[in-house]
């Protein structure tokens, strides 16, 4: 029924912790969004977090890297553990776990500045280069792993939001992983993207697989099967199942679960 | 007697209105579907008519008639004192109406007597055309519109495309206000430079400005009319309000925007609007009898000398006055940088400052230009901060300790001034004109990049 | 993927909690870049406390005044009239004078023309104008004694506000006593050395007197090197003796101004000894005997002074009497030794009264400042907005419902809208100009009228409430009008019937905050000669009239401090309405506003 082939031996092989989470809960004023997740992200892994929307996928992928925290009413409780550490912690800047923790949104968002200055951002907020000649070559780097080196190379210097959607998406990518984070999360990354664009995305995370932990927030029931090893399922703000993709695909243990992969809920 | 008049009108518009309702129903007779409009249209019809009717011949032989009779009496002055100037037969002439409208004259006299009664009667039959010319083209026009109610008239349509009609001429209106600014500017500078024989040159760069003092003949001194050092002094004052607004003004919609808490930007935000909206004349009070003298005594202490009417006292209230506009314009374009620019750069690991210093700010620039462009605006135009605290002597200077004037305040100097009216004008208004240009010119530059700030982000 | 051979670092940017230095240094700009945002904030804040503040400070003159209670005898000798006579009559009568004889009577040391004159002054000349109303309207009083207020002059009420100074009462130890000496002046003593601290002071201003002598003194120094220069560069021998001559005469000069200073200072740092005392020094007073005494000449102990007002004399050795000094010199001050006296006197006896400015609110413009009201202004205020709004209003509704929902989108409407919105940035003095020029000399709208002011703040309102209402009818949402055409309505009768009715609360607000940035313009109603002296209350929108903003700033052009504090309160008033009307905006945007 669906394509899991692909996945298939990548969830089998046991990776490193990246991130462990335990009883997560997330408050929005009074509404209570987020409802004791547990949940251990695997490094080197794709994970897929999916559910119906409004059910809290975003909003638990926006606290692993403290997204959340421009907004002033939301509040977390609970342990979110980045290599034993806690990121919640008061000690922690922000700053520094997103430099760690990437992140690529639903809709493609480069600033009004080039592609060279998009990718370079990063890099030069961060301090990651001494030389004109290192943030270059951190920049090709960072184009070459999102894919995008070759179609823009020559214009560099031409401004971001002039290229294509799936373009300026990848060229987000290549933004987030100019700042060589150790996660990447992306928030839906293809939804605004048309088909030919979202399996250019789709091929690109497959292989950022082999350096980062990978987090990938779908309605697309399809493409967490193409892309992802680890599949969580959420349901109004639960964490109902969390397993190799495989198997929820194939062989789902809550019947919630399977309501939602055959189409009954959503 | 004007505004019975228009009562009258207005009844009689009102009469036929009913009139006409009545008669639609009586021709419906309670059967639905006879008339194709309902009656209060063939009401509205009528009363649109006769108010139109009534009131425009109200109008126009009210404004035509005392042209006539100012046309007939100055005729009548003019071929009984060939000699006398032409300003003087104006006065002639306004003597002779007050006195026979029972109020003080100027002066006495045989001729102003016999102007004044000539100037009785004719006023009198004037009311008595205006009256029977308006009520009767408002009785004719309830007689026709009443006249035309029968079922198959289409008294809906017609009465729409005349309401369409007003409401279009209503909208002209803002042409009209643009086209009277500029015509009425254009005539008094034309005229003006056609008395100092078309040297604009002298008029830009010349530094004297004492227009009124080399008058001869109808011809002014252009070596007189510098007005270098006004234009000078309006820039200084700009500058140091600009010095002032825009900074702070942008710090305030910079933090108030991104950084302040809620409940700070509920409580500053409508306490510095308050600013924008204190009248003109109170910050002038302010200046010239708060701030300046304060500074005055802040120089002696510190050993400068600090004229009383300085640019700076000016300068920096004017500066405060452009602050809440600065940082609500500011805090709009800001506000309207869309978020995922912001989730893109913090996604990464900006902190918020450098965010808003290195997307927010850079995106934002083309409307907090526009802003700026705006506030100067405000500022040269600005006039009663001007007028109570930075002086009246022309004096080009650089130093905004001293005093110094600006187009504004000569303006007002001018108009206000014991001059004869007519002499002052030109100057006047050559400089309202130099004004509404260099304003205008500033408007169109601020839209186009407000436009453009628009068109990238909606 | 062609690049995989560079792995990110295991961790490039090392634990979450150590800050990096570099961290630390980003933060830091972080908490300056909120520090300048908070600091500008609190500038502006500090300049609208401030300019208020000031304001409120300068008007508290203004809300009070002060009233003369002293009894009034109405006799009819006085007056030249009785009960019976005519109304006209009574109102003609010489009530100033008989107000000034009264006080002149009170007061007989005042006989010169002068001190009578300063006497009189203490009054305003508004007060026999009150006087002649009250007795019009009650004649059984002439021939009665009455004790009706009557106004005070700018310059009682300003001393009584402390702005002249505060008078300080010294504390007395002696028993003082006062005779006439042999020319007139006279001979204090007191017991105890009451007036050493004073002697001091006065002594201090001394060496301000021997600097100043010094520096004439310097002065001469240079006229002598320049006339030996000049001397010595004189080839005839007749030039040469002249300039000596010069040289000598600045030298005498010179070294008689440095003795008078040594002198001077001298006498300052020796104690004790007397010292004469002129209009330059604070003013020494003693109040005994029932009556007021200004020192001329100060010692320890006593001196020598003259009476202000009547002193019961000779006095011995009295325990009851008061020492006060003023704050500034009798020539830094407007108000006179004989006047703090008398007004003191008047003060001591309950004849001055102090209380709520009520004339400030029902008496128009007069040129002098305890006159001077605001009436006139609002009232010149309120049919000016009158006309403003019956225009501004409707015209501004009509042109919004034509460019909103029947303009069709072409070049004329566009350039309608460009229009709008530049005149909206048109500098309002150039809005006086349009209306000198158009309404004034072409069609003749009276001068200084209500209704010229009108037409120009209608033309100036129009922008923002065209731009108001369009924004309010854009608000209400497509369906609205869908389903009023939908059950047949016209397109004209879905505008007025419901897309008006629903857009009112904003079109409203719109027009109140227009309306408030009208009733604060100045600028052009003074082009159309709004600036005139207005005594009459106008009555009408073609009357002459000038409007509130108009009177501060003619207020503030006149140089009596009284008129300060007028200006100040009628501000205080003007702002006033200002929070009213944007208040009224506030709430009907709150209750009225509706999210679709």
């Amino acid at each position: 029924m669906y394509d899991t082939s692909k996945t298939a031996d990548g969830a089998t092989e046991q990776m490193a912790t990246k991130f462990h989470c335990a009883d997560v809960q997330v408050f929005y004023g009074a509404t209570h969004a987020i409802k004791d997740v547990n949940v251990d992200i695997q490094d080197k892994t794709v994970t897929a977090f999916i559910g119906p929307s409004g059910c809290g996928k975003s909003t638990f992928l926006r606290c692993l890297n403290r997204m959340n925290d421009t907004i002033d009413v939301a509040r977390v409780e609970g342990t979110i553990l980045l290599d034993g550490e806690d990121v919640y912690d008061a000690r922690v800047d922000p700053v520094q776990l997103r430099a760690k923790v990437g992140m690529v949104f639903q809709k493609p968002n480069p600033f009004p500045k080039s592609i060279y200055e998009n990718v370079a951002y990063g890099p030069k907020i961060h301090g990651m280069a001494r030389t004109k000649g290192d943030l270059d070559e951190l920049v090709e780097r960072a184009l070459r792993r999102a894919a995008l080196w070759d179609e823009v190379k020559d214009r560099l210097d031409a401004t971001g939001t002039g290229l294509s959607g799936g373009q300026q998406q990848r060229l987000c990518i290549a933004r987030a992983v100019a700042t060589e984070p150790e996660v990447l999360l992306m928030d839906e990354p293809a939804s605004a993207l048309d088909p030919i664009a979202t399996s250019q995305i789709e091929e690109l995370i497959d292989e950022l697989r082999q350096n980062y932990a990978v987090v990938i927030v779908t309605h697309s029931m399809q493409q967490a099967a193409r892309v992802s090893q680890k599949t969580a399922f959420f349901h109004l703000g639960n964490l109902v199942e969390y397993d190799d993709t495989s198997k929820i695909f194939t062989n789902p243990e809550d019947p919630r679960t399977e309501s939602y992969i055959t189409g009954r809920i959503g | 007697m004007s505004l019975t008049l228009f009562a009258v009108v207005l009844l009689i518009a009102l009469a036929s209105h009913f009139m006409a309702q009545r008669k639609a129903l009586a021709i419906a007779g309670g059967r639905a579907g006879v008339l194709h409009s309902r009656p209060v249209f063939h009401g509205l019809y009528s009363l649109l008519w006769v108010a139109l009717a009534g009131i425009g011949a109200l109008l126009v032989s009210a404004t035509l008639g005392d042209w006539l009779i100012d046309r007939v009496l100055m005729g009548r002055i003019e071929a009984a004192r060939p000699s006398m100037a032409p300003l003087e037969r104006q006065l002639l002439l306004s003597d002779a109406k007050a006195l026979a409208e029972g109020r003080m004259s100027s002066r006495g006299g045989v001729l102003r007597d016999q102007i004044a009664a000539a100037y009785d009667w004719m006023s009198a039959t004037r009311n008595w055309v205006v009256i029977a010319l308006s009520v009767g083209g408002a009785a004719v026009a309830a007689r026709i519109t009443y006249g035309r109610v029968s079922a198959g008239w289409r008294a809906r349509n017609r009465a729409e495309r005349i309401m369409l009609n007003i409401l279009l001429a209503m909208a002209t209106i803002a042409i009209l206000t643009t086209v009277g600014i500029v015509l009425s500017l254009i005539f008094e500078t034309v005229r003006f430079f056609g008395m100092i024989d078309w040297r604009i040159d002298k008029f830009i760069l010349g530094a004297t400005w004492s227009p009124l003092s080399g008058v001869f003949e109808g011809q002014m001194d252009p070596d007189k009319v510098g007005a270098l050092p006004l234009f000078a002094g309006t820039l200084l004052i700009t500058a140091i309000a600009m010095l002032v607004a825009v900074p702070i003004g942008l710090f305030s919609a910079i933090y108030l925007s991104d950084f302040a808490p809620k409940r700070v930007r509920a409580v500053a935000k409508p306490l510095l609007e308050i600013l924008a909206g204190v009248p003109t004349v109170v910050y002038g009070f302010f200046a010239a009898i708060t701030l300046a003298p304060a500074l005055r005594d802040f120089g002696e202490m510190i050993g400068v000398r600090i004229s009383s009417e300085s640019a700076l006292a000016a300068g920096l209230t004017m500066g405060i006055m452009i602050i809440p506009f600065i940082s609500s314009l500011s805090d709009d374009v800001i506000n309207a940088v869309p978020q995922s620019l912001r989730d893109g750069s913090l996604g990464v690991g900006a902190t918020e400052a450098e965010t808003m210093r290195l997307v927010v700010l850079p995106a934002a620039l083309p409307g907090i230009v526009s802003a700026a462009i705006l506030g100067v605006s405000k500022a040269i135009g600005e006039t009663m901060i001007v007028v109570m605290a930075a002086g009246q002597g022309a004096n080009l200077t650089a130093n905004p300790l001293e005093a110094t004037t600006t187009v504004t305040v000569q303006i007002v100097a001018l108009i206000t001034g014991d001059t004869d009216a007519e002499t002052a004008a030109g100057p006047a208004f050559t400089l309202g004109f130099t004004l509404f240009v260099m304003t205008l010119v500033m408007n169109i530059l601020a839209q186009r990049l407000v436009r453009r700030f628009r068109e990238a982000y909606e | 993927m062609t690049d995989t051979a560079a792995q990110p670092a295991a961790s490039a940017h090392g634990s979450l909690a150590a800050g990096s230095s570099r961290l630390r240094q980003r933060r830091r700009a972080q908490s300056r870049l909120k520090a300048y945002g908070i600091a500008a904030i609190a500038f502006a804040l500090l300049a609208l406390a401030t300019l208020v503040g000031s304001v409120v400070t300068k008007a508290t003159g203004a809300f009070t005044n002060t009233h003369f209670t002293y009894e009034v005898t109405l006799s009819s000798e006085a007056l030249g009239v009785t009960p019976d006579s005519p109304e006209e009559e009574i109102r003609r009568a010489p009530f100033g004078d008989l107000i000034d004889e009264t006080l002149e009577a009170r007061f007989p040391l005042a006989s010169g023309r002068t001190e009578r004159r300063a006497l009189d002054a203490l009054v305003s000349g508004g007060a026999q104008f009150d006087l002649a109303k009250h007795v019009v309207a009650n004649p059984e009083l002439i021939g009665q004694t009455v004790s009706y207020p009557l106004i005070a002059a700018d310059l009682t009420d300003y001393y009584f506000q402390g702005g002249y100074g505060e008078l300080e009462t010294r504390e007395v130890a002696g028993r003082l006593s006062v005779r006439e000496g042999a020319d007139g002046a006279l001979v204090i003593d007191s017991t105890a050395e009451d007036f050493g601290e004073v002697l001091q002071v006065v002594k201090q201003s001394l060496y301000g007197d021997a600097d100043r002598l010094r520096e004439q003194a310097a002065r001469q120094q240079n006229a002598v090197r320049v006339y030996g220069e000049r001397a010595a560069a004189a080839e005839a021998e007749e030039a040469r003796a002249a300039q000596l001559e010069r040289q000598a005469a600045a030298e005498e000069k010179r070294d008689a101004l440095l003795a008078e200073a040594e002198a001077l200072e001298a006498r300052a740092e020796t104690a004790g000894g007397t010292e004469p005392l002129d209009d330059e020094n604070i003013s020494l007073l003693i109040e005994a005997g029932g009556g007021w005494i200004r020192m001329t000449e100060v010692s320890r102990s006593g001196g020598l002074g003259e009476a202000l007002t009547e002193v019961d004399l000779p006095i011995e050795g009295t325990g009851d009497w008061r020492f006060h000094t003023t704050e500034l010199s009798e020539a830094r001050r407007a108000v006179s030794d004989h006047q703090i006296a008398w007004l003191e006197t008047l003060a001591a006896e309950g004849a001055v009264e102090r209380g709520f400015n009520t004339r400030f609110f029902t008496a128009a413009d007069s040129r002098a400042p305890e006159l001077a009201g605001i009436r006139g202004a609002l009232v010149g205020s309120f049919w000016t907005m009158m006309v403003t709004f019956a225009l501004a209003f409707p015209i501004g509704v009509l042109s919004a419902i034509y460019l909103e929902e029947f303009a069709p989108k072409n070049r004329f409407t566009n350039f309608i809208e460009v229009n709008i919105n530049n005149l909206a940035a048109v500098p309002s003095i150039v809005y006086g100009l349009l209306g000198l020029a158009v309404f004034l000399n072409v069609f003749g709208v009276p001068r200084s009228a209500p209704l010229a002011g009108g037409l120009v703040l209608t033309l100036m309102t129009l922008p923002t409430i065209i731009i108001a209402a369009r924004a309010a009818i854009k608000a209400v949402p497509p369906s609205i009008r869908e389903a009023a055409l939908g059950v047949g309505a016209s397109k004209m009768q879905a505008s007025f019937h419901h897309v008006l009715p629903l857009a009112m609360p904003g079109i409203l607000t719109g027009t109140i905050i227009g309306m408030a940035a009208a009733l604060g313009e100045t600028a052009p109603l003074i082009m159309i000669g709004m600036v005139a002296f207005i005594v009459e209350t106008p009555g009408s929108i073609t009357d002459s009239a000038t409007v509130l903003p108009v009177q501060i700033f003619r207020w503030y052009d006149f140089p009596e401090p009284g008129f300060e504090a007028r200006a100040a309160a009628a501000i205080c008033v003007l702002l006033t309405f200002l929070v009213a009307m944007n208040a009224l905006a506030i709430f009907l945007r709150k209750r009225f506003e509706r999210r679709w």
